[in-house]
């Protein structure tokens, strides 16, 4: 029990297009929500999940920079990146990092800085991610990438027009519930249905928004937390990482996230877990048509039966599997190498009873999953809230 | 802060003695524009917007809205000190719109002439300057004139609504004039919501950003403090005039500052005209002026982008009556219309590289 690793501190910034804020007070309004939340701890590592500043915010070396900048100077602190992964993977890093006993306190925290750049300054950035040399070269851009993928998932599963339309429904349904949500108003199905195209099958909401954000939890272990701590125990129950080709042609089965099937079994495995056991499950609704192949890969729905999960109502707050709780990237907003933390701190909201109207009905595992472009990386975590 | 946002005010009372609009004949239909390029879906600015002819620049429309501003004033042109153009489509880099304009209504050559650039207020930048010249007791009179030409990218989300047309106003000593400007207020910050770098052919914009922290801020705060400084509110004034880059904007930017529909509906030309970039505003004012009564108060504010507003407090005088029938009034400017498509519009633009 003293060994389990504790969430024990939770931060965010709202997400949107925070013109005023830089990156460095983005990430430090979050990293000091987190440590005041978890009475003050301080952590002995910073690990930070970003995908975009040294191409947006012309700014590399961000361990250093947010480590000054919370006046935590001294302490370890890196970056992580694994493209759209990366808060997942900074979470990992810390995990392990308090995991090993090297650390007794560790800050993870994920910002991401879009409205430095606009429009094809930030399509290239954002293009960095997928295999320069025989993909961005060529004008594949992920929107492009998740654009084929939809097609041929509609093609080979005979998916109407309007058949993903469930994901960005729900997710705007819950974001009405989350104060932090970029979108907090719900989207009727006409809506979806008379939206323009951003790249043929792929409408406007079939998109998650890029946007300015930051989200941080503070790490520790049971055993360091302070006498008084006011919250039910949230544990790391499992944490595991996986990869697949970078580029999508490489893949013999474009239609299932390898990695999203390698990373969700370990870490079933390591929670000792089925999957019917998960509560409450926060994808990576980057493209609707992620939700639906992550859901497929996971093991929580059949090849090509992802989409009717959504339009039957089953991934509702009150459905058997909810998911995106508090809005997911496409309602909450989508700030790149930060959405990992904001799941986290969304899955400890719900875990610890206060998520408010949003709060799920059985919330004692959550597992949530980060992925970076097409899931060439995909990073999952359970979380358990400990029975007192 | 707030000890500081004292209002602008001359030692002798200023006001204006003539005005002018104009207003080219051709409109391009934004719905020409989502035809070409969106295949017509998509939601649309404003109605249209007007096109010079090839042979009009803002030289030549800058004549003719002064020759309407001077047959306004009936004053004789040699006792123009200041001939002062604003616009953001000087046909020159290098050469002065303002001297070709002060030869053409005979003002040359006991005059100051110069051009005036801030985006969309060097318009009002020129008459807030203009206020200084004649107040001061330097000049007697001074015109100041916003005209644009505005240039849209082809495809552009500014390409509906670029336009053109603006107005001249002859400021000069208030017991002459048929409005005084009571005051005026400006409000400026380093904001890069919209520029255009020289050599380029058009501007760029920063999308969403050019609305809240760039349009609605400087705007907002610009009026309010206006109105914070006489201590009057949206109540105390008859008509308001704001920059209309579309129709929108200036609708949210009243509703903001407590203003109605109706205070702004003479002077909201954009849907039909388009967005007139240093004219937007006083072309506004010369529509409310075209129709107001004597008494009548109106707050007006512009917006350049870079960005700053200026508001004006004006209040208008018997001699509004009289003095406005003897040019053209700017509705008779829209009404005279005639409708092109994308193509000649293309031509008329010169968009089509032709060596």
């Amino acid at each position: 029990m003293e060994n389990e690793i504790i969430i024990a501190g939770i931060g965010q910034t709202s997400v949107g297009e925070h013109w005023e804020i830089s990156l460095r007070e983005l990430g430090f309004y979050a990293m000091d929500a987190a440590m005041q939340d978890a009475g003050g701890i301080r952590p002995q590592a910073l690990f930070v999940g970003n995908m975009l500043a040294p191409n947006l915010s012309n700014q590399a070396h961000l361990g250093a920079l947010l480590a000054d900048f919370a006046g935590l100077t001294g302490i370890e602190a890196a970056l992580v990146e694994a493209a759209g992964a990366s808060g997942g993977a900074a979470l990992r890093q810390g995990y392990l990092a308090v995991k090993s006993g090297m650390v007794d306190a560790a800050l993870v925290v994920g910002v991401e800085k879009f409205t430095d750049t606009i429009g094809p300054d930030t399509e290239a950035a954002l293009a960095t991610a997928s295999d320069s040399d025989f993909e961005a070269t060529q004008g594949l851009t992920p929107t492009a990438q998740a654009a084929l993928l939809m097609r041929r998932y509609m093609h080979e599963f005979d998916v109407p027009a309007d058949g993903l339309a469930g994901f960005p429904l729900l997710a705007h349904a819950n974001g009405t519930g989350n104060p932090n949500a970029m979108f907090q108003k719900a989207i009727k199905a006409e809506a979806y249905q008379k939206a323009e195209m951003v790249c043929d099958p792929i409408n406007l909401f079939d998109m998650a928004p890029h946007a300015d954000g930051a989200a941080a939890v503070l790490l520790t272990r049971c055993d360091r937390l302070p006498i008084d701590y006011p919250y039910p125990l949230i544990r790391i129950a499992a944490s595991a990482q996986a990869t697949d080709t970078l580029a999508l042609h490489d893949r013999s089965d474009p239609l299932f996230l390898e990695a999203v099937q390698i990373s969700t079994g370990k870490a079933l495995k390591q929670a000792g877990i089925s999957v019917d056991q998960v509560n409450f499950f926060e994808y990576h609704d980057s493209y609707s048509i992620y939700a639906a192949l992550s859901l497929e890969a996971a093991g929580f729905a059949p090849r090509g039966k992802g989409w009717e999960l959504a339009r039957d109502g089953a991934l509702s707050l009150t459905g058997r599997l909810p998911c995106a709780t508090l809005g997911g990237l496409k309602a909450r907003g989508n700030p790149g190498g930060a959405t990992g933390v904001y799941q986290t701190v969304e899955a400890a909201l719900q875990l610890r009873g206060l998520a408010g109207r949003n709060q799920v009905r059985e919330f004692r595992f959550g597992m949530i999953q980060s992925l970076g472009g097409p899931a060439s990386t995909a990073v999952t975590h359970i979380l358990e809230r400990l029975q007192s | 802060m707030t000890e500081n946002k004292t209002l602008l005010k001359p030692s002798r009372p200023v006001g204006i003695i003539g005005y002018g609009a104009y207003v080219p004949r051709y409109r391009l239909p934004a719905r020409e524009v989502a035809r070409v390029w969106t295949g017509g879906k998509g939601g649309l600015p404003i109605k249209e917007k007007a096109v010079p002819g090839l042979d009009e620049d803002v030289v030549t429309m800058s004549i003719e809205a002064a020759r309407n501003a001077l047959a306004r004033a009936r004053i004789d042109p040699t006792e123009i000190r200041a001939v002062w153009v604003g616009s953001e489509s000087h046909p020159y880099a290098v050469k002065p719109t303002s001297t070709i304009v002060a030869e053409a209504i005979g003002a040359v050559p006991n005059t100051q002439a110069a051009d005036w650039e801030f985006a969309c207020k060097a318009g009002t930048e020129a008459m807030v300057a203009s206020i200084g010249m004649v107040g001061s007791g330097m000049a007697h009179y001074a015109l100041a004139i916003g005209m644009d030409t505005a240039q849209g990218k082809p495809g552009d989300a500014l390409e509906y609504t670029a336009g053109a047309g603006g107005a001249a106003f002859l400021l000069g000593p208030a017991e002459e004039s048929l409005a005084v400007i009571q005051s005026t207020y400006s409000y400026v910050t380093d904001t890069p919501d919209f520029w255009r770098r020289e050599y380029q052919k058009y501007p760029e914009h920063g999308m969403r950003f050019t609305g809240e922290p760039a349009y609605f801020k400087h705007i907002t705060e610009a009026g309010k403090a206006m109105m914070e400084a006489n201590g009057t509110t949206a109540k105390d004034y008859k008509w308001a005039v704001f920059h209309q880059p579309n129709t929108k904007f200036p609708q949210r930017a009243a509703s903001m500052l407590g203003f109605s529909m109706e205070q702004i509906e003479p002077g909201l030309l954009v849907p039909v005209i388009g967005n007139t970039y240093a004219g937007a505003a006083i072309i506004g004012l010369t529509a409310t002026l075209d129709i107001a009564e004597p008494g009548d108060r109106i707050l007006m504010v512009s917006f350049g982008s870079g960005a700053g507003s200026d508001a004006f407090d004006i209040l208008v005088t018997d001699a509004v009556k009289e003095r406005r029938e003897r040019a053209p009034k700017t509705q008779e400017y829209i009404s005279r219309r005639t409708e092109i498509d994308y193509a000649t519009y293309v031509r008329y633009r010169g968009k089509l590289a032709m060596k």
